[in-house]
């Protein structure tokens, strides 16, 4: 027990430095593009590391396959649909938004308005005592 | 000003309530495991060479009938782990197919000369392009096929009785599929 | 012999705190005061007992005894000692002690600085602080236990202290952050007791708010070398990612500063103290959060601590029985912390409800974005979130913050007259929006969102210099007369609120205009990026303490000028085979030049990566501002004052006496 615990200790604290490979691209821009697009996508096996971050082979081999479809002129919008499509929404730091998902923007955005509207009331409610004070 | 009480104050508590059920849930689960994303859908084209003989596979190779594709590497301590199982499995009359992935041929070659070999044919993928169009991320992975040609269900890990019981033979049992599988 | 002393002086603590806890807060619900004068002393032995434990673990990684497990995990013979000793909070067991090492003197402290708080009062807060020592204690104790040998067998040598902590930055990052962490708990100590008590002091907000405001210095600095930590370590220029660790850090930061803001009212208008109240049980409880979730393993990350479920088991209980408790108590009693005051919808009072509202969207947002993938998997689904969904609140949420800042500050309490506030606003407005903008195009082409956020920033700074030389000046004494007359609290505010500016407007630069380059070089090769001509000179070998190193030498160019010469290193440590990479910086105000080597690419070519970051160090110089801030107003002269007794006037203003 307590050599597993080291191990995962091990694992959970192992260096996480970028690969950082070479490519062959044809212009600056399109080099920014993969930097962007790795730093988007999630190695389906790591601890949450994007595959930019990641040295796992499964990292490398899917940054080959998004310098490779950058320079067959794939769209961004293409290259993550083609992971997501075989991976799943995990691969894809971009969550997607879909009833299951939609808590995530709606969560916050009604705390805000409901927020909002409790301040509205509670200021109303100050500003008579204040005008009461006054008298 | 009244003195009751504003029900808003257990607002909080609620909250918290509702947050530690979720973290409680959370614990002793493996965050790990990735279903996979392509049930439902066909294999995607390929074609490559055998590990085993001169043909050239494709996708075809992968219809007809119930099968399992296994991908592995002689690289792979898992793989050598589940590897009696997956000769258990084919002896009992389920067809295995391998994809021997990210492997040098000559190693694959020699590890199933000595180990046994449970598959019926041996994909390459050398350079684990194919499992990149199959959403593989490591191995042992092991993948249930249907007749069509469709992806049912990938299973990470390894192969044993238990993943059979609890993943696998369900699912054949509901097709229909009395294959006597039971090993 | 010292980790039994050790392990025997944890016991002593935990009964300090237990008696802590129990004794002198009977004392007084049966009003005798001779059992509460035991709380302070009871504060201190524990904390004597726990600085021994300290030691006792220090001297086992002095002397590399290796029977100690945990000594064994993470240090090495060949560790230099900086590191064997700053190991002792390099893993979970570890740095649970410092945590509580911490929280003794903290609670310790808050009995000596307490001289004018009533000491039932005093009594209470210890107490709490008491129990939750106690429950970290037992964790320690009873799951963690740093102590522990492996006897009959050991290692001969340790397992090293992973690389990545072997770096100036370990000795000092986690004992800011837990100063952080832990701080707050004195806060939530304040809250607790003045539920328990049934009544606030009008005093109690300024009691309170010295404390909070120190925790949350210690916690922005924590962050800060956090931050700065990961971009110069890690290897490849990022300073956040979003990664569920750090946002627990961010969590109890952007809660506890919605907390001094509240304060602040509470102090002054004696209002919102049930709303200050909560806030402090949530900020400490978003500490206790983020400890849970970095040992339970309930979340991936790169930096969690340990994957115990067990342990994440008992921190959760504790957590429920922490804020559970709390809030209960909250809910029981918030009623009697009725403040009396009215203010008008313009007002200073309504500009920090404003703040506060956004705060918590922010720190709410955070803690949805990090425990997503939690109730994803009670849906079944796999989402990953990091960047893309925080910075779509952040971003929004930063700037209206900003926004309303200004007239917040501008503002009086109570009422405020809108014509002098608009007045003052636009009279600053076209500085700020010609200096934003100028200032957006100078790195090149900014996105509007950058430009906006540039403006907001001079705004804030353009405002506050306003402000300084107008309260200055209002005291007819001439500017530097009136200057010594504003008060440490004002110039903390200034400071504070101008290291917000100062970070976003780094942020802002470096977000948008930093330049990643990848190439393939061999000693002879040059790269250019951006202005800077980076020319591979040499590569050498060297060994070091506990690795070895392969150096690269490169010298950077500008116009032909030498700018720096800089030696990123690929480092191999010979214990654990792990690999590191030290980068090369040239820090700069403006810019960071940064270098480092990746994989050898065969014959003698490496993949290097070269980075031009203009003005990053913003980032955390706009931090580091911010806490000195915080620094600052804390040392106001008014929480020296000797107070005898404080009310709350007709209108709900507090009187200090």
């Amino acid at each position: 027990m307590i050599r597993l615990a080291i191990l995962l200790l091990a694992l959970a604290a192992a260096p996480s430095w970028a690969a950082i490979d070479i490519y062959q691209f044809d212009s600056d821009a399109q080099q920014d593009r993969f930097h962007r697009l790795t730093e988007e996508l999630r190695c389906p096996k790591c601890q949450n590391q994007s595959i930019a971050d990641s040295d796992a082979e499964i990292s490398q081999d899917m940054r080959e396959r998004v310098a490779r479809m950058i320079r067959e002129g794939h769209s961004d919008e293409e290259i993550v649909t083609f992971f997501v499509d075989r991976y799943g929404d995990f691969v894809s730091y971009r969550p997607p938004f879909n009833p299951r998902t939609a808590i995530l923007w709606v969560g916050p955005l009604t705390l805000l308005l409901l927020g909002g509207v409790g301040i509205v009331l509670l200021v109303r409610r100050a500003s008579r005592e204040a005008e009461e004070d006054d008298q | 000003m009244s003195k009751g009480t504003n029900p808003w104050v257990f607002l909080p508590l609620v909250a918290f309530v509702a947050l530690a059920v979720l973290l409680a849930s959370g614990l002793g689960r493996n965050p790990e495991e990735l279903p996979s994303a392509l049930a439902g859908k066909p294999v995607p084209e390929f074609s490559r060479p055998s590990l085993l003989n001169d043909r050239t596979l494709t996708e075809e190779l992968l219809t007809g009938r119930w099968q399992l594709l296994n991908v592995w590497g002689t690289w792979c301590p898992t793989c050598y782990v589940e590897h009696p199982y997956l000769l258990e499995l084919a002896r009992s009359g389920i067809p295995i197919v391998g994809l021997d992935y990210k492997d040098e041929d000559a190693k694959a070659r020699d590890y199933l000369a000595e180990y046994g070999n449970p598959f019926r044919e041996v994909i390459v993928d050398a350079d684990g392009q194919l499992g990149l169009d199959l959403g593989v991320y490591g191995a042992p992975e092991t993948f249930l096929i249907n007749p069509r040609g469709e992806i049912v269900l990938r299973h990470v890990g390894e192969m044993n009785q238990r993943v059979w019981d609890d993943k696998f033979a369900p699912v054949l049992q509901q097709a229909g599929e009395a294959s006597g599988v039971a090993p | 012999m010292a980790a039994e002393l050790g392990h025997l002086s944890l016991w002593v603590a935990i009964a300090a705190a237990l008696v802590l806890a129990v004794f002198p807060l009977i004392g007084v619900y049966r009003r005798v005061e001779s059992w509460q004068r035991y709380a302070r002393p009871l504060a201190w032995l524990q904390w004597l007992a726990l600085t021994v434990a300290m030691i006792c673990l220090g001297y086992s990684f002095y002397i590399n005894d290796f029977t100690v497990t945990y000594v064994a995990n993470h240090s090495n013979s060949q560790l230099p000692l900086g590191y064997r000793l700053s190991a002792i909070w390099g893993g979970h067991e570890g740095s649970l002690l410092l945590w509580g090492w911490m929280l003794g003197g903290w609670t310790a402290l808050v009995g000596l600085f307490s001289r004018k708080v009533p000491l039932p009062m005093v009594v209470r807060v210890l107490s709490v602080m008491g129990m939750i020592a106690v429950g970290f204690h037992a964790f320690m104790l009873f799951t963690s236990n740093p102590f522990d040998r492996s006897l009959p067998w050991f290692p001969i040598d340790g397992a090293d202290l992973n690389p990545l902590l072997q770096d100036p930055g370990l000795i000092i990052h986690p004992p800011m952050l837990y100063m952080g962490y832990v701080g707050f708990s004195v806060a939530f100590a304040f809250a607790v007791a003045g539920l328990l008590a049934g009544n606030l002091d009008p005093a109690w907000a300024r009691w309170a708010r010295p404390w909070t405001t120190v925790a949350w210095s210690f916690l922005t600095v924590g962050i800060a070398l956090g931050s700065w930590w990961a971009y110069y370590e890690l290897g490849w220029g990022g300073w956040w990612f979003w990664d569920p660790v750090e946002n627990a850090s961010l969590l109890p930061w952007l809660a506890g500063t919605a907390l001094i803001h509240s304060l602040a009212v509470s102090e002054k208008r004696n209002l919102f103290r049930a709303w200050t109240v909560l806030l402090a049980i949530v900020t400490f409880s978003m500490s206790l959060l983020g400890t849970f979730l970095v040992r339970s393993g309930v979340l991936t990350s790169v930096h969690a601590f340990a994957n115990d479920p067990s342990r994440g088991a008992f921190i959760l209980g504790f957590l429920v029985v922490v804020a559970g408790g709390a809030l209960t108590l909250f809910a029981l009693r918030a009623g009697r912390l009725k403040g009396k005051g009215g203010f008008k919808p313009l007002s200073r009072e309504a500009f920090l409800l404003g703040n506060n509202l956004l705060l918590l969207t922010a720190t709410f947002a955070v803690l949805m974005g990090t425990l997503y993938p939690l109730l994803g998997e009670a849906l079944d689904i796999k989402v990953s979130i990091r960047a893309a969904y925080f910075n779509s609140f952040f971003v929004p949420l930063t700037l209206v913050l900003m926004a309303i800042l200004v007239p917040g500050m501008l503002s009086n309490w109570k009422r405020q007259d809108s014509s002098p506030l608009l007045r003052r606003m636009l009279m600053l407005a076209p500085a700020a929006l010609i200096g934003g903008y100028l200032g957006a195009r100078l790195p090149g082409d900014t996105p509007w969102v950058g430009t906006l956020a540039l403006i907001l920033a001079l705004f804030l700074v353009f405002a506050h210099i306003d402000d300084l030389v107008r309260r200055a000046l209002a005291y007819n004494r001439g500017f530097l007369g009136g200057l010594g007359k504003l008060g440490r609290g004002y110039y903390g505010m200034v400071l504070a609120h101008s290291g917000m500016a100062v970070l976003v407007a780094g942020v802002t630069v470096v977000s948008f205009h930093e330049v990643e380059r990848d190439v393939r070089m061999a000693p002879g090769d040059v790269a250019e990026v951006g202005a800077y001509r980076f020319e591979f000179d040499t590569l050498s070998e060297y060994a070091g303490p506990n690795f070895d190193s392969r150096k690269g030498h490169f010298l950077v160019t500008r116009d032909g000028e030498p700018i720096a010469e800089m030696n990123p290193e690929k480092r191999t440590y010979r214990v654990s085979g792990q690999v590191m990479t030290e980068a090369a910086i040239d820090a700069g105000l403006m810019r960071d030049l940064y270098v480092a080597l990746g994989e050898p690419l065969g014959g003698d070519a490496w993949a290097v990566r070269i980075y031009h970051k203009p003005m990053i160090r913003w980032i955390w110089l706009g931090a580091l501002i911010m806490a000195l801030g915080g620094a600052l107003a804390l040392t106001d002269a008014r929480y020296r004052k000797k107070m005898t007794r404080s009310k709350a006037d007709a209108d709900g203003e507090v009187v200090y006496e």
